[in-house]
């Protein structure tokens, strides 16, 4: 059987996307913890573009960037499918992912500044979440109709990540009365059984990146 | 067959572009409909009301957007002439190279137009750094796609774009010295009658110049 190794960092939510991916098929995966401020030569040999994690990699070849990772497990291991088989609903799946990985940065510029450009960044981010809501999450229960696909794995820094960056800034983005099927989906996301133990532990995330903010804010 | 396929697009846009040589290249005929980015057409906010970008593909009504959603779904769409490889790893990394024209390469490129002096070296540096990366990806291969021109290809178009306007401007960051397999590359593109049927008509250069310099990214996917 060929060997699955994951290059990762807790708590880093793109890793996490991978991890969610691997468990839900029921993939048997290798963790390698790689140390963001010691980056490591199986880094640097894996991923010389951008020396960033995740990078999956498979019977010796490597792969790297979050989504891309998660279109060639789909590929490789299509049991419990994470994307629809109509070309069209795939091309709509395929927007949002890519829509997600444009606009979700927003979240992590408020985490990252202060002052104005941390307003700019609280506006997009909102602006995010109501397109977000509106157009890509509708009625549903999940962004694949009535199970999570690859698009609600691609939003899934929303379910946590989005709740730790509003506690450690004070900002609030996510009002559960102006985002109820947001807030609904990210209630449900964190029930499904792989995401629900698959998640960082809360009070370790909160006081790892509070350290992580203050120490960006210095430095500037 | 009842298959109608119409296309918003914009003749400056490399995005659009993109799509259209997409569409030659599968031999897949099609409506073209010329959208102001002043004046958008009520159809092209109907069918991409999330950005209101060219370009836009629409299929028996359906329309598809962002421009390697697009790409992607016509490869699943119409099989003729396939532009992603078969080979899931090979997938993968047609996927990351058009990714990072895209992500990195192509701000860097919208960014030369507004810097000076020191700066302006800089950006340079870091633009020689990136177009190392696809000089690398060239070695052993007539294509980005191998043997055919491909899904990685048709992204890096921009290169053709680069070097071509690059004769009017002086600024030459496309060196045949430092970069001999992407000039290769571009030779060999452009005796493609489909390629130059896609590019800026020489005419519209310059024009297309300075709309780059003053909104590189304002209104295209």
């Amino acid at each position: 059987m060929a060997e699955v190794k994951l290059l990762g960092t807790w708590p880093s939510p793109f890793y996490y996307r991978v991890v969610w991916v691997l468990k839900l098929k029921g993939i048997a995966y290798e963790f390698i913890e790689e140390d963001l401020n010691n980056k490591g030569p199986l880094l640097l040999q894996h991923n010389p573009v951008h020396k960033k994690i995740p990078v999956l990699i498979h019977s010796g070849k490597s792969i790297c960037e979050s989504m891309i990772i998660l279109e060639y497990i789909q590929e490789i291991w299509p049991q419990n499918s994470l994307l629809p088989t109509d070309p069209y609903d795939r091309a709509i799946a395929r927007f949002w992912i890519k829509f997600a990985e444009d606009k979700l940065p927003a979240i992590w510029m408020v985490f990252r500044t202060s002052g104005e450009e941390q307003k700019k960044a609280i506006r997009d981010s909102l602006k995010m979440l109501e397109t977000t809501e509106e157009h890509a999450l509708g009625d549903k229960t999940f962004f694949g109709g009535d199970k999570i696909d690859l698009v609600d794995i691609a939003f899934g820094q929303l379910s946590q990540w989005l709740q730790m960056v509003e506690d450690v800034t004070n900002v609030k983005l996510l009002d559960p009365s102006k985002f109820p099927r947001l807030q609904r989906w990210i209630n449900n996301f964190k029930q499904v059984p792989i995401i629900k133990e698959n998640l960082p532990d809360y009070q370790e995330m909160f006081a790892y990146f509070k350290a992580l903010r203050e120490m960006l804010l210095s430095s500037k | 067959m009842g298959e109608e396929v119409k296309l918003h697009g914009m003749w400056a846009s490399p995005f659009s572009r993109r799509v259209e040589l997409a569409l030659k290249l599968k031999a897949i005929p099609y409506q073209y409909i010329e959208e102001d980015l002043s004046n958008k057409t009520p159809s092209l906010l109907r069918y991409n009301p999330v950005h209101k970008k060219v370009p836009v593909l629409v299929h028996n009504d359906k329309p598809v957007t962002e421009s390697m959603v697009i790409i992607e779904y016509m490869d699943e769409t119409w099989e003729n002439n396939p532009f992603l490889p078969r080979d899931p790893y090979e997938r993968a990394m047609a996927r990351f190279y058009a990714k990072f024209i895209d992500d990195k390469l192509l701000p860097t490129l919208a960014k030369l137009g507004q810097t000076a002096g020191k700066e302006k070296e800089e950006t340079i540096e870091e633009i020689h750094e990136q177009l190392k990366v696809l000089e690398d990806e060239l070695k052993g291969k007539q294509f980005f796609g191998g043997q055919r021109i491909g899904y990685l290809d048709i992204v890096a178009m921009i290169l053709v774009w680069l070097h071509l306007t690059g004769s009017i401007t002086g600024q030459k960051v496309l060196s045949t010295e430092k970069f001999p397999l992407i000039y290769e590359w571009i030779e060999r593109v452009m005796k493609m009658e489909v390629v130059n049927e896609c590019l800026i008509p020489e005419e519209k250069r310059q024009d297309w110049i300075q709309l780059a310099q003053r909104a590189p990214k304002s209104a295209s996917n």
